[in-house]
């Protein structure tokens, strides 16, 4: 039988090809869901083509442009510009540090540290976790908007809450995967849960939380830029006050600002991870 | 006497380092706080606290009448249905500037250094990526929603934009890191960049270019819901609406819709990628 199947796959010279379809290649029913899946959703929604291939929507987008290189500089506006930037930082660093806390409280019941623990909040721990992490930070704002008001407060919230759901999965997989000798050292030793965690599993995993408090503070400072669109603060609140007004020397200059900003952190992260790694 | 010496310290030899450099971070993070406005106690206050309140209580029960349901059950596949028209025009942008960008297919390189020109497309091109997923894909949105108008077009062409910078940055990679000696030889006897390209690049990393556009479709799913609510369709446009009118079962419903909905995206791509592989 073996046999058999081995001379059917060599395909001498003199056979035909594979025929294209073949209902046991996964790769065509792949391909074949795909093109449906791509073919319902464009016909699905009435997009606007023709609209947007006019003559009419050109010459917008093009004044649109002409008007947005126009940039506004005054010192005044660059002043204004500066505190937006740095109150985009202070709400990724406040956030993220939110979340640093949030993600550890909730990472430690969600972690089975030893063989026997009873890890009685596991499961619950791991579902606000979940909860936290699959509702992304802007609905989060406009959700903390209600309580916290507009401005800069309801942003750093959302920067956390999402945040501590992200780091409070990875903190925990952190603290489950911690070598388990030096805490159940001290366990047998009648040491208390609370200082086995300080004194043995937390310098074990530190280097790994801090890797990953940096890597989401950088994402972090990104998402900041544009949450302030709902009214949450930052570079993005004023862009979204002056595209409202119409006032598209100001946006473009405001534009430029977040790309400046991404533009320098991904940079920094660049050269900082090169400085490590060498 | 060298008994009392033997007894176990009873205080962290530590602690007075922990103490200074956890006051030393605090004073660091005073402006920070000052910036970010954090003043948690204005949420104590009842004014404050009192309408947030009673839209959280009227989370419960979330709004379920079939009506209802079915407008959400339409949205949600708006929201779908955006990111995979976004991704399929990503796609269509994406894979042409990946191979434009791609070392491997070189003819130039093959001896020695490659030649300026091309060098020079490739650069550019790279950098054409580059800006294109530097713009936050809400900011793609604002700009496209003004040209467009209000409806799921500027969802699509936002998605497409932003998608298309980091799927051809990526794209680029994969097909980097293979094995190209393939493809030296292929162009060294003769064949066309793309010839090279089906033969010899993609074979090898198809499952990988695979595995990765699944992984951005449930990212897109993401965005798309996100998207809305500068107004550019789907399920987000409703939420925010509902958020307008403070009407918490409405928003409850569709929390809940778009939470198992990113679940769902997330487990079907993850047994998708086992099924392919």
């Amino acid at each position: 039988m073996k046999t058999v199947l081995d001379e059917s796959r060599k395909l001498p010279p003199h056979r035909l090809a594979p025929p294209l379809f073949n209902a046991r290649c996964k790769a065509c029913w792949f391909v074949l869901g795909t093109l449906l899946l791509v073919v319902l959703s464009f016909w699905s929604l009435d997009l606007q083509w023709a609209k947007f291939l006019s003559m009419g929507a050109f010459s917008k987008m093009g004044r649109f442009l002409a008007e947005l290189t126009q940039l506004e500089g005054s010192p005044a506006f660059i002043r204004k510009l500066l505190v937006a930037a740095l109150e985009t930082l202070a709400m990724s660093a406040v956030g993220t540090l939110l979340a640093v806390m949030l993600g550890l409280a909730l990472a430690l019941p969600a972690s089975k540290t030893f063989n026997g623990d009873p890890a009685r909040w596991r499961g619950v721990a791991r579902l606000v976790l979940n909860a936290l992490r699959s509702i992304p930070e802007l609905i989060w704002a406009t959700l903390l908007l209600i309580a916290a008001g507009l401005g800069p407060f309801a942003g750093t919230l959302a920067l956390g809450l999402h945040t501590a759901g992200v780091l409070g999965r990875l903190f925990a997989e952190a603290i489950e995967n911690a070598p388990p000798g030096p805490s159940d050292a001290l366990r047998v030793r009648g040491v208390p849960e609370g200082r086995v965690f300080l004194y043995a599993t937390l310098p074990q995993v530190l280097p790994q939380l801090m890797s990953y408090t940096l890597y989401r503070w950088e994402n972090n400072i990104r998402a900041a830029a544009v949450l302030g669109v709902v009214g949450a603060g930052g570079l993005g609140q004023m862009l979204a006050f002056h595209m409202g007004l119409f006032q598209m020397g100001e946006t473009g200059s405001v534009l430029l600002a977040m790309l400046t900003l991404v533009a320098l952190v991904d940079a920094f992260s660049f050269a900082s991870r090169r400085w490590m790694s060498v | 006497m060298p008994l009392a010496s033997s007894a176990p310290l009873r205080r962290d030899p530590a602690a007075r380092q922990r103490v200074f450099w956890a006051l030393a971070s605090l004073a660091a993070l005073w402006p920070m706080l000052v910036l970010s406005e954090f003043k948690p106690w204005l949420l104590w206050e009842d004014g404050a606290l009192k309408p947030a309140l009673r839209f959280v209580a009227d989370f419960v029960p979330p709004k379920m009448d079939s009506e209802f349901l079915w407008l959400v059950a339409r949205e949600t596949w708006r929201t779908v249905a955006i990111a995979t028209a976004g991704l399929t025009l990503a796609l269509l942008l994406a894979i042409p500037l990946a191979l434009l960008s791609v070392r491997v297919l070189s003819v130039s390189a093959l001896t020695g250094r490659m030649a300026p020109v091309p060098a020079a497309a490739r650069q550019l091109v790279r950098w054409l990526l580059m800006v294109l997923r530097s713009v936050p894909e809400l900011i793609w949105a604002l700009v496209f929603v003004r040209v467009v108008g209000l409806g799921p077009t500027a969802g699509v062409l936002a998605i497409a934009l932003t998608f298309a910078g980091m799927l051809g940055k990526v794209y680029a990679e994969i097909l980097e890191s293979s094995d190209t000696h393939p493809a030296a030889s292929l162009l060294r006897n003769g064949s066309g960049r793309l010839q090279t390209f089906l033969y010899a690049l993609l074979p090898q990393s198809a499952a990988e270019l695979t595995s990765y556009t699944l992984y951005r479709w449930e990212c897109a799913i993401r965005s798309s819901a996100v998207l809305g609510f500068v107004g550019a369709g789907g399920l987000g446009q409703m939420m925010d609406a509902s958020m307008k009118m403070f009407n918490g079962s409405e928003v409850a419903t569709m929390l809940g819709v778009f939470m198992a909905l990113v679940w769902l995206a997330d487990r079907f791509s993850a047994g998708l990628r086992k099924w392919l592989a």
